[in-house]
């Protein structure tokens, strides 16, 4: 059985069924609100879901069962009395370890927090919002956006971060300090003689590969990027692809040289090219890719993917991939993209995709 | 001392009362105090600047107000989501 937790412009929708057909909607909380992301913590099996109420700003929320009572976690907020206010909570991830372990949450303004009580309570990362070459960091069109924050299997210490559109940041001390790994990433967005320079790096999505930690994956804002050395330096991929504009990306833990991409048109064109709706898979770290389309509408389809809109369950051949667009419908791959099934339709728009179980 | 009216969410964090009876000068002053006593109602209203969050409404007596508006004793403050959306 799998889980599916699909954050959506209204509300959070806890899906059920296995992979072949249309998912059950076993429960729906947070009506009406904007759910940006929510997930299941592997160890403690709890809920937490990042909402933010056009009203009443953002929270973080947590729970056992999504049909019962959410509490609000306490400590996500900035400093009091400071010149910014928390726009949005972009991402929840869990951390490497087993008791002390951390759960991290990434939002706008290219905040990071932490919390060491399964999600009950938050702690801002000061070294990050303290860091001397904030002033000058820029917000991409989500906003100033932490959305993508990778562990380092078995190092609690060691965490990369992709800030739109700060680049990426990488700390090996647990979070005490952290530096940029850009090296290699070409803004195309920016004059030529500026790019060299520029700390404007618009990421849209970072993984790492789990077996071989230092291989990373990169979605650029044009641009689909692979490192060999833990994010200090960028070697670009995207060729044959479409295109190498997009958001969302997703790997098989099973194989270090595999990663899965959505491309859309152009940065001014945010659809699936041709009316097609394609992923794109790479077996060979980047060298090649195959389309990946067997299932998804192949005739004027313009669909949105947005960064947290594809997710996977699983590994290796029986490796799950679920992704869910901003007209509200979510596609299925049971065999790992090889042919795809509709999994839900008719939602709102969908903002996350989180296969949980 | 002022009499507050919230409604929803805000109602259900304030203690569910609907109405509250707090002393202050200020509008700004007034919602602090309202957090202080209901700790549950921090964030959704003021934001970390201290400012009314851009989809609440404060009216006072009728009157849409920011923040440093002054607030009389028997003034009645309203604290409404505001019309928007999508």
């Amino acid at each position: 059985m799998t889980e599916l937790l699909v954050g959506t412009k209204k509300g959070l929708f806890v899906l059920e069924g296995e992979p072949g057909g249309e998912l059950e909607v076993k429960a729906r909380a947070f009506a009406g609100e904007p759910v940006e992301y929510a997930m299941r913590d592997p160890l403690t099996d709890r809920l937490l879901a990042s909402v933010t109420s056009a009203f009443y700003g953002p929270k973080i929320w947590y729970a056992d069962d999504p049909a019962g009572e959410w509490e609000q976690a306490g400590g996500v907020a900035l400093p009091e009395g400071g010149g910014a206010a928390l726009e949005r909570i972009w991402t929840i991830v869990d951390g490497e370890g087993d008791g002390d372990r951390a759960l991290y949450a990434g939002g706008d303004p290219g905040v990071l927090f932490e919390s060491r009580d399964g999600g009950a309570s938050w702690e801002l990362n000061r070294a990050l919002w303290e860091h001397p070459t904030r002033p000058g960091w820029q917000p991409g069109g989500g906003g100033l956006c932490l959305h993508s924050i990778v562990p380092w299997p078995d190092d609690p210490d060691r965490l990369a971060m992709g800030i739109s559109a700060a680049g990426v940041w990488l700390t090996e001390d647990g979070g005490s300090t952290w530096r940029q790994g850009n090296k290699g990433l070409v803004a195309r967005y920016v004059p030529e003689e500026s790019r060299e320079e520029t700390t404007a790096l618009c990421v849209h999505r970072l993984h790492r590969a789990p077996r071989r930690p230092e291989r990373m994956f990169m979605q650029f804002h044009g641009g689909v990027y692979r490192s060999d050395d833990a994010g200090e330096s960028w070697t670009d991929i995207g060729a044959g692809l479409p295109s190498d504009f997009g958001f969302p990306m997703a790997i098989d833990p099973a194989d270090p040289d595999s990663a899965y991409v959505i491309p859309l048109a152009a940065d001014m064109d945010r659809v699936t090219p041709d009316g097609r709706v394609r992923v794109y898979e790479t077996r060979d770290a980047g060298e090649s890719w195959t389309e990946r389309g067997d299932g998804l509408p192949q005739e004027n389809a313009y669909l949105t993917v947005l960064r947290h809109g594809l997710d996977r369950r699983g590994e290796g051949p029986e490796l799950e991939l679920y992704f869910g667009t901003t007209t509200g419908e979510v596609f299925g791959s049971g065999d790992a993209g090889a042919s795809w099934f509709g999994a839900a339709k008719h939602l709102p728009p969908v903002y996350s995709v989180r296969a949980t179980r | 001392m002022a009499l507050v009216r919230l409604r929803g969410p805000l109602k259900r964090l304030a203690g569910d009362r609907s109405e509250q009876s707090v002393e202050a000068g200020t509008v700004c002053e007034l919602l602090r105090r309202l957090e202080r006593e209901h700790p549950a109602v921090d964030g959704w209203i003021l934001d970390e600047r201290g400012l009314i969050r851009r989809h609440i409404n404060v009216f006072v007596n009728g009157e849409c107000v920011r923040e440093d508006a002054p607030v009389a004793v028997d003034d009645r403050i309203d604290v409404l989501p505001a019309i928007s959306g999508g």
